[in-house]
């Protein structure tokens, strides 16, 4: 039983989108199974009871209905698209790229697309090479557009709440993994704000920057690293465009030690982007950066293999040991990659 | 079919001369290379954009796609703003960042023009979509080409519009060609646009594109039929581009259409045809035409020299606008 004060990640969607329909009925939502039974892993479930008239289940067609959404979002109505893995939206990038990111730029300003595009990262479980990518560097490189990535809850309210009001296009990435987490959610409606990080854990030793999942690896990661004295930053991106530039600048001057730990592929990855813009902005000798990510390859289903891919808290923990030149005796009994590269956790049954 | 009165028909004829003359001057002024941006001239198209918009009102939305500039006039969009678009001056409609690819005029219906082949064809549904939404009962008009129908996106926004019942009239203007590679080569000989939309549950007609007063007669019936069913509709019109694809001039020494066709096409200039009309019925001579050309002359000329005496957009303006 959660907490009254709790809430599931993917509840506090569904909170976030139902509040926003609530106060401005031009929000819309729509997607391929938005109003289906399970509701978008929960996240839309039943808000179609709410407002029949605002949900719209859609056909197979994702090129076609971004443009559609573009255009009710040129007409003043705010639309919410859902893709159930991020690897759908790759149909429908023209809309998104070469559109909806540049309408306010090629209009000088006259017309601007305010819209929301909810994409889920998977992971685990088999998933394989088309529904276990993380393709946030993609849309974080394209101005024009907002790239947010919630990590628990609370930001995952405030960040969409944020997105729907937003009078830009807002890629919102969610991933599945963080829709069964709880954490602590106000009823009330409250912003997280589009741009800005967050520092999860004051530390003096070395700061670690993630988003999403890997927020949650560092945590994990954190709490060992404790164990053997080490006092980590943890540094919560939420947002990857507009990115929190000073935010990582300030505490990078701080420890002097920065593991970056990416969420997708690290080769020509945010992680790349967040070292150069370390490196561009601190010039001091102590100054020493790594970063941690998913490798090089394509995803593989088996589990066998999935786990050599994914970055976790022993390869966290001793990449922090590489940074600070120490060795983390009996690091073995924290090992549990087995289970963290497949599972989110121990007693999930599959399928995703 | 209502016959069409005398200032109708003058109206139509002056709105295609009008589009003509403009282009003939983008096409003669762009040596200067003042005007730095690819070009897709309407020149022998006008017909089909003149006919078409003559039935709507300011406020119905059309979008188009790369070569806009005959929509753009015949929608009303603003001739200063435009010409100064092309010189990339500040004073453009859309500050010189858009260009001849990207006019844009809110105030007079002209919503989107974009060069991605069949882009604004899922986003003029989507307005569609929203005038139904607010219980609207505007029609949206959605330009394309042959070649966009090839898309998926013309695909999957018939099915839509079907499935929910939105009043567009999708025009499709068939020049057989998408850039050089002619529709024989990127189309089946019994794939036809017409029985696509029929096969999505969308009524078509297939036309002859340089009539413009079939055109317009057509369009006039087939909104009110839009309006009165509340389905969208889709017009093909055969026609042909005078010039090549992109820029100024003729580029028939490239042999990639048929000497005989181009020839055909030619003589049935939508321009010259309706001239010959008009005059046969007395309705147009020698001296009111020149008091078009020269009306339309002296507004070009502004026009140009209005571009002329702009300023070119400062620094600061590159890095705005990419938010709102």
């Amino acid at each position: 039983m959660l907490k009254k004060t709790h809430n599931l990640f993917r509840n506090s969607i569904r909170e976030a989108i139902l509040r926003c329909m609530k106060d401005d009925k031009n929000v819309i939502l729509m997607g391929l199974g938005t109003d289906d039974p399970k509701g978008i892993f929960g996240t839309t479930k039943d808000i179609n009871k709410v407002f029949p008239k605002r949900v719209f289940d859609l056909p197979t067609a994702e090129n076609g209905f971004t443009g559609f959404a573009i255009g009710l979002a040129l007409a003043g109505k705010k639309p919410i698209i859902t893709h159930q893995r991020v690897e759908f939206s790759l149909l429908s990038i023209d809309q998104i790229f070469n559109q909806a990111a540049k309408w306010n730029y090629m209009t000088a300003g006259k017309k601007n697309v305010s819209m929301v595009i909810r994409l889920i990262i998977g992971k685990g479980w088999g998933q394989g090479p088309q529904h276990s990518q993380s393709l946030e560097a993609i849309f974080a490189h394209i101005p024009g557009l907002k790239v947010v990535c919630p990590s628990n809850p609370y930001n995952a309210k405030g960040l969409l709440i944020s997105s729907i009001e937003d009078k830009n296009p807002v890629i919102f990435f969610e991933h599945r993994w963080l829709h069964e987490t709880f954490g602590k959610v106000p009823k009330k409606k409250y912003r997280v704000a589009i741009g800005k990080g967050k520092i999860l854990k004051k530390g003096k030793d070395i700061t670690l920057i993630c988003y999403s999942l890997t927020v949650l690896e560092c945590l994990r990661a954190s709490k060992i690293l404790r164990y053997y004295g080490i006092e980590p930053e943890i540094l919560d991106l939420q947002s990857l465009r507009p990115l929190d530039k000073n935010l990582i600048i300030k505490s990078a001057k701080k420890t002097k030690k920065v593991l970056i730990v990416d969420n997708g592929w690290s080769f020509y990855g945010i992680s790349s982007e967040i070292m150069s813009l370390i490196h561009e902005n601190i010039k001091s000798k102590e100054l020493r950066i790594e970063r941690i990510g998913v490798l090089d390859t394509s995803i593989p289903s088996t589990r066998a293999l999935a786990k050599h891919v994914y970055p976790n808290q022993i390869l966290i923990i001793k990449k922090v040991g590489n940074l600070l030149k120490k060795k983390f005796k009996n690091l073995k009994k924290f090992d549990d990659n087995d289970f963290y590269s497949d599972q989110p956790y121990k007693n999930f049954l599959g399928p995703f | 079919m209502k016959l069409i009165d005398n200032k109708t028909k003058i109206k139509l004829f002056y709105e295609m001369l009008r589009i003509r003359e403009i282009e003939n001057t983008i096409a003669s002024n762009y040596k200067f290379q003042k005007m730095r941006c690819p070009i897709h001239l309407s020149i022998g198209q006008e017909a089909i954009a003149v006919g078409v918009c003559q039935n709507l009102k300011k406020n119905n939305k059309i979008v188009t796609a790369h070569r806009s500039h005959a929509h753009y006039f015949a929608k009303g969009g603003d001739l200063n703003s435009m010409i100064a678009e092309l010189h990339g001056k500040e004073t453009g409609c859309a500050m010189g960042k858009g260009g001849s690819m990207h006019l844009i005029d809110i105030d007079n219906g002209v919503e989107a023009a974009v060069p991605i082949v069949g882009s604004t064809i899922p986003i003029g549904t989507g307005l569609a979509w929203a005038n139904k939404l607010n219980n609207s009962n505007d029609v949206v008009v959605i330009f394309f080409g042959d070649g966009a129908t090839e898309e998926g996106a013309f695909f999957e926004s018939l099915d839509f519009a079907s499935l929910h019942n939105l009043q567009i009239l999708f025009v499709c203007e068939n020049n057989f060609y998408s850039v050089y590679t002619g529709i024989e080569k990127r189309q089946n000989k019994n794939r036809k646009i017409t029985k696509i939309a029929r096969a999505l549950g969308i009524g078509s007609y297939h036309g002859n594109g340089n009539l413009v007063e079939n055109i317009y007669s057509k369009t006039k019936k087939i909104i009110e039929k839009i309006k009165k069913e509340k389905r969208p509709y889709l017009l093909e019109y055969e026609t042909y581009r005078h010039l090549e694809h992109c820029g100024p001039n003729n580029d028939d020494h490239l042999n990639y259409r048929d000497k005989k066709i181009i020839k055909f096409w030619q003589q049935n200039c939508p321009l010259k045809t309706y001239e010959k009309k008009l005059r046969k019925e007395n309705i147009l001579n020698d001296k009111i035409l020149n008091k078009m050309i020269n009306k339309i002359k002296e507004e070009i000329k502004k026009s140009f020299d209005f571009a002329e005496k702009s300023s070119f957009p400062k620094k600061q303006l590159t890095f705005k606008h990419n938010y709102a």
